[in-house]
């Protein structure tokens, strides 16, 4: 049921202030999202600079990194996710408790990064977790992973809790856990994830891309 | 500071004289000439050079493909007739540094007979401590079996991994299967995944 | 933290353990103290550490073979990425490989620059060390803090001057990419001077501590001779009263013109590999500070130098700088082409780690995890 906005605002110059609970939940979910310590490569030297006095990110109410996955419902990939490291990283995903949002700060976690051609680097984790935000660059500057801080708290915001298209942690049904990748003899088994990584179909034109 | 290459291999010779050690030429401005040692005096030449000639810091051991010995000729010249190996090798390249007499690279090289079957090399854990994690990062990438080594096994690769990847023939798993701008040599590995519009 | 026999399947068996009290550990790859995707399998005995072997590759990104495929100045990028701490210093060694390879000349004002640049580096990489150490005595966060502070500030400078924070993928093969802008010296200058406070400020905190004076002295020491023998490299073997600097030693560049001293220290434990890098940050704020004062004007880059097309002569060379954390060499193989046929990096971490079961072999859980953070690793290198 929606507030009338007009309604709420003469009710808030009086001191009474009106929400959903949605509203309420949203907002205490997203200006309090604590990070799961999981830097990888120079990414995570940017994002311990995010938090640091020039940049705090104390001021997101996020500068709380917490060591075990158990305690964090925000994962940032920060860095390459080499193949190596692929099962280690759905497996720490997994051990999350729901609500879980991942940002895919730099390009290596987006897509591989200038590492693409590597024969050990995943292009990209989003083959086998689900990524809220990407936040693209090599590094991403301090405030680029602000700006992708709160455009998850946009997205936090706009979430639902209820009815048929509400958010993957409100829904019984919704996947919480992923499979995890085995090492194969040539390369991880299996290679993505065909329920999260659905790439749109792309067409060739005559005379290659650019 | 070069080593003096020729005096050390005079050494050489002159304290084992039955070594099979011979003088490769660097063609480039670098002039860092090489020292081409048989596995089988690796090791007494490399506890030579340690003890008596001081050169106690093994700074680097490189890892190199040649499946064209003809390339390995060009780059690192010998002396007299050429080499005697027809089909492809692989190398280990060490650089040899003294922190006492402040002199260096002293640059060996150790050959595999081949790419396939013969690929030992004996491992100098024994000598410098300092191989141990190097020789099997070429062990992993290269395939070189270091015999004497104490825990030869893969490193920077999973332990399922079965290829070599640094070889020159080694095929790159084909995961590009998502490529919305791609060019050169991407392009060409995407192609075989896009239909092509007509 | 996961505890699975299975995980050591590929681990040499330890003989003759008691082994129902051994408890085997693997610490990593997501641990807070593990200075990124590292790992290693301990195998304890209570608190006693029996056994360690590291696990890594979790950062491997082929750097080796990408560089095969690629120009040689197409690599230049990828070298910031290797020590991701000192972006700049990693720049020169290899810009000194290729130049040794090719027989390149470089002109004296890039000589300076890049000295200057390569100090700054050291003193942004000590002072991050600094921060690290001390997170992992668990003081998490505050000393950090101060370190970023000041580390933020030579950021800026290398912002105005490459256009990057940390990947600035400056240098060139003759050179620098570009000259210093307006004032930048100036800029430098002025916080060359003002180092010097905050150096005191954090020497103030730390050297008469007593939390560091208890857990640092006489914790993950070797005798030099096995340092030597082991390949390492850097601060860990000046700790150790080992007068080896790749900058005094074997001088690359122009350092032979500047008055520096090399610390040394006594006892090559923890505490000794800390304060010899305050003391090294002190002789680069002198060398910052003289060439700053006899930086000339001229090129900056060597006018004849080649950029598109680039093929050095057949042959090959081994160059090596003295990095922040040791000696970061460069193997450059060239079949006459534009791309290199081998292109090796020594890593100063990599090797650095070979020695370390050997330095925690019989100490605590907790000494294990200053002394990995004194040898000052980063993975980007380690793994390459």
């Amino acid at each position: 049921m929606a507030i009338d906005p007009q309604l709420a605002a003469d009710l808030k110059s009086q001191g009474v202030h009106v929400t959903s609970f949605e509203q309420l939940i949203n907002w205490g979910r997203s200006s309090s999202l604590w990070p799961l310590q999981f830097g990888l490569a120079c990414c995570a030297i940017e994002m311990i600079a995010a938090t640091m006095a020039k940049y705090d990110m104390a001021r997101f109410g996020a500068e709380v990194f917490r060591p075990s996955p158990r305690q964090a419902d925000l994962m940032i990939v920060a860095g390459t996710v080499t193949k190596k490291m692929a099962p280690q990283v759905v497996r720490l995903y997994n051990q999350m408790a729901e609500p879980k949002y991942v940002i895919a700060m730099g390009a290596c976690a987006i897509s591989g990064g200038p590492f693409k051609e590597g024969y050990n680097v995943l292009k990209g984790i989003d083959r086998f977790i689900p990524v809220d935000v990407v936040i693209p660059g090599c590094p991403p500057r301090p405030e680029a992973l602000l700006e992708g801080l709160m455009t998850l708290r946009d997205k936090i915001a706009k979430e639902k809790l209820m009815g048929k298209d509400r958010a993957r942690h409100a829904d019984p049904k919704g996947a919480a856990s992923f499979p995890v990748p085995e090492y194969g003899p040539h390369d991880l088994q299996p290679v993505a994830n065909p329920s999260i990584w659905k790439p749109k179909p792309l067409v060739r034109e005559e005379g290659g891309g650019e | 500071m070069t080593a003096e290459t020729e005096a050390i291999l005079g050494e050489i010779r002159a304290a084992l004289p039955d070594a099979a050690v011979s003088m490769l030429k660097n063609p480039g401005p670098a002039a860092q000439h090489s020292l081409l040692v048989g596995n089988h005096d690796l090791l007494r030449v490399a506890t030579f050079l340690r003890d008596q000639v001081a050169f106690d810091l093994l700074s680097n051991v490189t890892g190199v493909d040649w499946p064209d010995p003809k390339k390995a000729n060009a780059s690192a010249a010998p002396e007299g007739e050429g080499s005697p190996a027809e089909d492809g090798f692989l190398e280990a390249v060490y650089h040899l540094y003294s922190t006492s007499k402040r002199v260096g690279p002293l640059v060996l090289r150790a050959r595999t007979a081949d790419r396939d079957q013969q690929v030992q090399i004996p491992s100098l854990v024994s000598v410098f401590r300092s191989a141990e994690f190097q020789e099997r990062e070429i062990f992993d990438l290269f395939g070189i079996q270091f015999a004497g080594h104490p825990d030869l096994r893969r490193i920077l690769m999973w332990d399922e991994f079965v290829d070599h990847p640094m070889r020159k023939d080694y095929i790159a798993p084909d995961d590009y299967e998502y490529e919305p701008t791609p060019h050169d040599a991407v392009l060409e590995k995407a192609k075989r995944h896009y239909p092509a519009e007509s | 933290m996961i505890s699975d026999p299975s995980m050591f399947s590929s681990a040499p068996v330890l003989e003759g353990s008691d082994d129902d009290q051994l408890l085997r550990v693997s610490l990593g790859p997501q641990h807070p103290s593990t200075h990124g995707v590292f790992r290693m399998n301990v195998v304890l005995d209570g608190e006693t550490v029996v056994s360690l072997k590291p696990v890594f590759g979790y950062l491997h990104r082929n750097h080796e073979k990408i560089a095969e495929s690629v120009t040689y100045l197409s690599s230049m990028p990828y070298t910031d990425r290797l020590d991701y701490i000192c972006p700049l210093s990693n720049n020169w060694a290899y810009a000194n490989a290729v130049e040794k390879l090719a027989g390149i000349e470089v002109p004296e004002r890039a000589e300076y620059m890049r000295v200057i640049l390569a100090e700054l580096t050291r003193l942004i990489n000590h002072t991050a060390f600094m921060g690290f150490i001390l997170g992992d005595m668990g003081a998490w966060g505050s000393a950090l803090m101060y370190a970023f502070r000041e580390r933020e500030l030579i950021l800026d400078l290398f912002e105005d001057l490459t256009g990057a924070r940390m990947m600035a993928n400056f240098m060139r093969f003759g050179g620098c990419r570009n000259d210093l802008p307006d004032g930048w010296a100036g800029k430098c200058s002025v916080l060359v001077d003002d180092y010097g406070p905050f150096l005191d400020e954090m020497e103030k905190f730390l050297v008469g501590n007593e939390i560091l004076l208890v857990r640092c002295q006489d914790v993950g020491q070797l005798p030099a001779e096995k340092l030597i023998n082991g390949g390492i490299t850097g601060p860990m073997l000046r700790a150790a009263g080992v007068n080896y600097d790749i900058r005094k030693a074997d001088p690359y560049g122009i350092y032979e013109r500047f008055n520096f001293r090399i610390p040394l220290g006594e006892k090559g434990d923890v505490y000794d590999r800390i304060m010899i890098r305050f003391l090294e940050m002190r002789e680069s704020l002198k060398i910052l500070r003289q060439a700053l004062d006899q930086l000339p004007e001229g090129d900056f880059v060597n006018p004849k130098a080649k950029i598109r097309g680039f093929k050095p002569p057949v042959g090959e060379a081994y160059a090596r700088i003295e990095g922040p954390k040791g000696e970061l060499g460069f193997h450059l193989i060239s079949d006459g082409s534009v791309n290199p046929y081998r292109y090796r990096v020594r890593p100063p971490s990599f090797i650095n780690l070979t020695l370390l079961e050997d330095m925690c072999l019989g100490l605590d859980l907790a000494d294990v995890v200053i002394i990995l953070g004194s040898i000052d690793i980063v993975l980007g290198e380690v793994d390459r």
